[in-house]
């Protein structure tokens, strides 16, 4: 199939082999019925093997992988009466940004997120999922929108980071994530984040300040991408498979720092297997934390949040200090 | 030398500190033998025009060239000195100190090496003081110090002095000097962006003042948080202040960038700065400022 990774070629070569015995039981009228089965056997055992103990690395190309299904790919399979609004009433409207409005279970949300492309020609339109400041300050627009109607706000994360360019940084990148992660801070309403690929460093927190964050089992979420990492340590881009382990980027790791409240799973594979069954995973996750959050009042939301911020981090204290 | 007179600014404001705070906080750098400071000349000089300075002429003036303007780097102290009224700092949190969450190779060797090199336990000083009579919680970040990335505890210290503001009702002044997040603690950094944002949403809810000063440098996650977050967003001239690394932006566009890329003066061109203000008239324009918020006066 499209799109197969290194990692998974022994299993993808067992599978076609047992399709070729059945074939062969087919048209040649000879009996390995139980050959498929000790290999059908076989392949569950490799895949439990491959699947079950992946790598930083190898979790890293699955959150990354061209059939990951994308923002609008999950905006479909969870929401109804999706209405996708445009524009940062400043500049433009950034297509690396998709958001609206929609119905979650019956109840109107605000949803929004980084949208990658599915192929070249898409990916380019969307930037590869890399925002300007122009869709961080429409997501910040529609979520002051939210903010106003009392609407809870789902955002989904995926970029490999906020783009790097000359326009950008012209019309200030570092203004426009700076202001999105001072009023996501402070609006009323539930806010729900979900990592659901790539969650490139402050592009992808631009929309990532919430009252939960979750993460789906197989994406990550770093400060600088492994590449970048390595360069920077090893002086070897080459070198990003040591850099994910080092620095600790998968959905346990960051469970364990403290900084995910939940992890999601995804069916055997990875995401892009199984679509409708990795969109009722999330659909339960968030039904359970909408529903924590729904009774809390204004003032409750944005104290929950500044306490799940305030309480990250890890360092010693020395003596009393004020 | 520059560093010759840190130290003894360093004590200068201990000694001082005891003697106006009841507060006992952590004596760090008293605890640490002195970093022997690498001799410097008597001259300095200036890497952008040549021109060579006797040092303490240089300090004098601020460390701006006489010759071309050109703004050297400040140890957070000594920028605290030029700042604040004499004898009037009080340092909050000097004893947070960095974990290495991660196991992260070399990290703590590095914070040992810088702390010794800096005399400071952290890359952030954060305290309060006064400026011409006007109190205010100061935060300021020293690029000695691990290029002043932002770590947990660099985080933890602007939070916690950001709610000392709200607490006390005083304006939060922060010189930013940055290359951004602290690559050894992962994510985690990149979460104190989200933490001192929303330290700073709390402050704007209080009706506080924030005034951000971004020095050399002021980029990646510091410049993408609290450093342009300020109801004043001010840069001194020549600062380099961006989100992404130039480099990185010659490579992704593939065209060559203009000379004065990311400079105070360019962003000041681009809307993205309220004003370049030369070091030499900081305090003075700090202290209007203080002064049309109506902060009480000191005393």
């Amino acid at each position: 199939m499209a799109g197969e990774l290194p990692f998974e070629k022994p299993l993808l070569e067992l599978n076609a082999k047992i399709e070729e015995l059945r074939k062969f039981t087919e048209e040649k009228d000879i009996d390995f019925t139980d050959e498929i089965v000790k290999l059908e056997a076989r392949a569950k055992s490799l895949a439990q093997e491959i699947y079950g103990n992946l790598t930083p690395w190898q979790r890293v190309q699955l959150a990354r992988h061209p059939e990951r299904p994308t923002t609008l790919d999950l905006i479909n399979e969870l929401f109804t009466d999706f209405i996708e609004l445009h524009g940062d009433r400043l500049y433009g409207d950034d297509a690396a940004i998709v958001a609206g409005i929609a119905k979650f279970n019956g109840r109107p949300v605000t949803v929004m997120g980084h949208q990658k492309g599915r192929d070249t020609k898409e990916n380019i339109a969307r930037n590869f999922g890399m925002p300007h400041p122009e869709g961080y300050r429409k997501a910040l627009r529609l979520m002051q929108q939210a903010d106003k109607f009392n609407r809870p706000i789902i955002c989904f994360i995926n970029t490999p980071g906020a783009y790097p360019g000359k326009a950008a940084e012209e019309r200030g990148q570092s203004e426009a994530i700076a202001r999105n992660l001072r009023e996501m801070a402070s609006f009323g309403v539930p806010i729900i984040c979900i990592v659901t690929g790539e969650g490139g460093s402050g592009g992808a927190l631009a929309l990532g300040v919430g009252n939960r964050l979750l993460m789906l089992e197989n994406a990550f979420y770093s400060v600088i991408s492994p590449e970048g990492a390595a360069a920077l340590l090893w002086k070897d881009a080459s070198q990003a498979q040591r850099a994910a382990e080092t620095m600790k980027i998968t959905a346990r790791d960051l469970y364990e720092l403290g900084v995910v409240d939940e992890i999601i799973p995804e069916p055997m594979g990875g995401a892009h297997r199984h679509l409708a069954q990795t969109a009722a995973s999330l659909r339960d996750a968030i039904k359970g934390h909408l529903a924590e959050l729904t009774d809390m009042s204004r003032e409750e939301l944005v104290a929950d949040r500044y306490e799940k911020y305030k309480s990250i981090g890890r360092y010693a204290a020395l003596t009393e200090s004020i | 030398m520059p560093e010759e007179r840190c130290i003894v600014l360093l004590k200068d404001i201990f000694y001082k500190k005891r003697r106006y705070a009841t507060v006992q906080t952590g004596q760090v750098q008293e605890d640490k033998p002195m970093a022997k400071e690498v001799p410097e000349g008597l001259m300095t000089k200036c890497p952008k025009c040549g021109t060579i300075a006797y040092a303490k002429e240089l300090e004098k003036n601020l460390k701006v060239c006489q010759g071309c303007g050109h703004h050297f780097s400040m140890t957070a102290f000594e920028r605290i000195a030029m700042l604040v009224d004499e004898g009037h700092f009080f340092e909050y949190d000097s004893g947070l100190l960095s974990a290495d969450p991660l196991n992260f190779p070399d990290y703590m060797p590095k914070l040992e090496k810088d702390m010794e090199k800096s005399g400071l336990s952290e890359a952030v000083v954060t305290g309060e003081g006064t400026i011409k009579g006007y109190p205010a919680v100061i935060a300021v970040m020293d690029s000695r110090f691990r290029m002043g990335s932002m770590g947990s505890v660099v985080g933890e210290k602007i939070a916690r002095a950001i709610e000392q503001a709200i607490e006390k009702q005083y304006p939060f002044i922060l010189f930013s000097a940055s290359g951004g997040a602290r690559m050894q603690e992962g994510v985690l950094s990149l979460m104190q962006m989200a933490k001192t944002s929303a330290a700073l949403a709390k402050l704007s809810a209080a009706g506080g003042l924030y005034i951000s000063v971004m020095t050399n440098p002021t980029t990646g996650g510091v410049s993408a948080s609290f450093a342009s977050l300020g109801d004043y967003n001010f840069a001194e001239p020549g600062a380099l202040i961006g989100f992404a690394g130039r480099r990185i932006i010659e490579q992704t566009i593939r065209q060559e960038l203009p000379e004065d890329f990311q400079t105070a003066e360019f962003l000041l061109k681009k809307g993205q700065l309220d004003k370049v203000i030369p070091r030499k008239e900081l305090r003075d324009t700090l202290a209007k400022i203080l002064d049309m918020h109506t902060v009480r006066r000191a005393n």
